[in-house]
């Protein structure tokens, strides 16, 4: 490589450690102050230098913040299970038979992945209360995996189109059932499809704040807005709030990790091929 | 397949389809009805509170309404061009591989990943006038700006907090589509001695149209439905300077309990984000890449 060549590659390499930085600092910032003193924070403005203290976790675990935690974790989970399972089912039929209302179902389906949550908040509050699922984790869950059907459905449409069939026709002849078949050889040969709808809907099901707003009362309360609730509630506790913040923000993180290459699968899948 | 498999498309789209009936459906239907009735929270439909579509001009005449309109036309006309530009310039200059990308490509997605309330509260932290790390560096300068105390200002770091988010995602199509371009144009270009900018101008950016069009189709769908971040970074003040559309649709029902009115503007929003979709479609429909 010559020397214009490795300019570039550091230019390059500058470039994106650049961007790295700016994505990453706000982040750190978010950590540093989770780890300060209600003191530190507003003695000498901020700065990174400091003697890390987990107070502010051990303050907001000890509250009713856990149980809050623990309802996101079962509603994150059982939502996402749930549209996984639907959701690929109803894939499985759009791409593989051809039935009386498939069109109109693509169709709608696909029309439907941009409803905004704010459209849906009012509505879902008025009949969610009228037939008597307000308040409970259930009612939460069923409006998040309606929410998330057809992002998944067509997810995994994309992925179901890319699976060739012989499998599927070899195990049809072998005398399969349709249930056998599903479970055994569709969901196995679409699971880097599952993982990126997995990572998709949990991360709505975890962060989302409007619906869970409106749907939940003081037991069945979801992290994301019990954490909203303490900006007004009780002034600006900066240590605190920043140190549920993390705790909110780690698990979509943690996956983040896991599962990056997956992501932006997900992310680009339907633009980039299309 | 074989007749025994007939029934079997309903069944398997069955659950699905009842849940979105019930989960989507029906909530529109629902605010369609609600937009015609003069309601507060916890009140039932009676024929009393009836006001038929009087609820929807009103509404449409509402200065604050429009106020909010103006705001969120501003805000999505900003942030979607910034991170546009950016984004897309960011991927022209870093196409060719590097090294650990992999790494990087993972760094941009976590923004997009994290609770939009994470998002609000680092950032009212990040611009906050006392403990905000942003003023302790501008002390230096003997500056201390009032971020959300000031309309101008706060709209801006709204829009900051949007940039910081979202110009990672446009980066990572532009990207992916850079990289899925077919390399035999671009080689040809460069031994006929086109400069590097040409290339760009008339070969790389053509090419990429149609992807950069549904990324930008999709980052305005969001620009103009989401109202998570301003709510918990701002929500909708000072004044009205930061009020996007669907906050003051959320605001309208929950906080001063105009359901009609709410509804009659939820109406509104669902009608512009469908015609969005609707021109996404027309551009990559899932259904017609099999030649349907």
């Amino acid at each position: 490589m010559g020397a214009r060549g490795q300019l570039a590659t550091a230019l390059r390499y500058f470039g994106v450690s650049a961007m790295a930085a700016l994505v990453l600092m706000p982040l750190a910032v978010m950590v540093a102050t989770s780890l300060k003193t209600q003191r530190q924070i507003f003695e000498s403005g901020f700065t990174f230098l400091f003697t890390p203290t987990f107070e502010s976790y051990r303050d907001v675990l000890d509250g009713k913040f856990l149980g809050y935690l623990g309802n996101s974790v079962i509603v994150g989970v059982v939502a996402t299970l749930a549209t996984l399972l639907l959701g690929t089912m109803c894939a499985y039929a759009i791409s593989r038979f051809r039935f009386h209302g498939r069109a109109p179902l693509a169709m709608g389906t696909l029309l439907v992945r941009t409803l905004p949550p704010a459209v849906l908040a009012i509505p879902l509050y008025f009949i969610w209360n009228r037939i008597g699922i307000a308040d409970s984790l259930g009612g939460l869950i069923l409006a998040y995996v309606a929410l998330n059907l057809p992002f998944t459905i067509w997810l995994l449409y994309g992925f179901l189109e890319q699976v060739p069939l012989e499998l599927e026709e070899a195990a049809i002849v072998d005398g399969a059932g349709p249930l056998r078949l599903f479970f055994t050889i569709i969901l196995p040969l679409v699971k880097p499809g599952l993982a990126a709808a997995a990572i998709f809907t949990f991360r709505i099901a975890w962060n989302e704040l409007v619906i869970a707003s409106v749907l939940t009362n003081r037991t069945t309360r979801t992290a994301p807005y019990a954490v909203y609730l303490f900006i007004t509630s009780e002034g600006i506790e900066w240590g605190r709030l920043m140190a549920a913040g993390v705790l909110v923000a780690l698990p979509p993180l943690i996956f983040t990790f896991i599962a990056a290459r997956q992501i932006i699968a997900g992310l680009t899948a339907g633009a980039v091929k299309g | 397949m074989n007749d025994r498999f007939r029934s079997i498309p309903y069944l398997f789209a069955a659950p699905a389809i009842i849940v979105m009936a019930i989960g989507l459906g029906w909530p529109v239907i629902e605010s369609l009805r609600l937009s015609m009735y003069e309601l507060r929270l916890g009140e039932t439909i009676t024929p009393t509170a009836f006001r038929g579509l009087a609820i929807f001009w009103e509404a449409l005449a509402d200065p604050s309404v429009h106020t909010s309109m103006l705001v969120t036309l501003k805000y999505a006309f900003v942030v979607v061009v910034v991170e546009m530009i950016i984004g897309i310039g960011l991927a022209l200059l870093l196409e060719k591989p590097i090294r650990g990308m992999g790494v990087f490509r993972t760094i941009f997605v976590l923004p997009m990943m994290i609770a939009p309330i994470c998002v609000g509260l680092i950032w009212r932290y990040m611009f906050d006038t006392n403990a905000g790390p942003l003023n302790t560096w501008l002390a230096a300068i003997n500056l201390k700006p009032e971020w959300l105390a000031d309309p101008a200002l706060a709209f801006m770091v709204i829009c900051v907090a949007d940039v910081w988010q979202f110009t990672p995602f446009v980066f990572i199509m532009a990207l992916a589509g850079l990289q899925g371009l077919d390399t035999s144009s671009i080689e040809a270009a460069e031994i006929d001695g086109a400069t590097p900018w040409q290339i760009i101008r008339f070969i790389k950016l053509p090419l990429l149209a149609p992807i950069l069009m549904i990324t930008l189709l999709m980052r305005l769908i969001d620009a103009l439905r989401g109202l998570e971040v301003v709510y918990a970074l701002t929500n909708g003040g000072p004044g009205l300077s930061t009020e996007l559309f669907p906050l003051h649709i959320y605001k309208s029902a929950f906080v001063t309990q105009r359901m009609g009115h709410s509804a009659a503007l939820s109406i509104c929003l669902l009608l512009v984000t469908t015609a969005l979709s609707i021109a996404i479609l027309l551009r990559s429909n899932p259904l017609k890449r099999r030649g349907e």
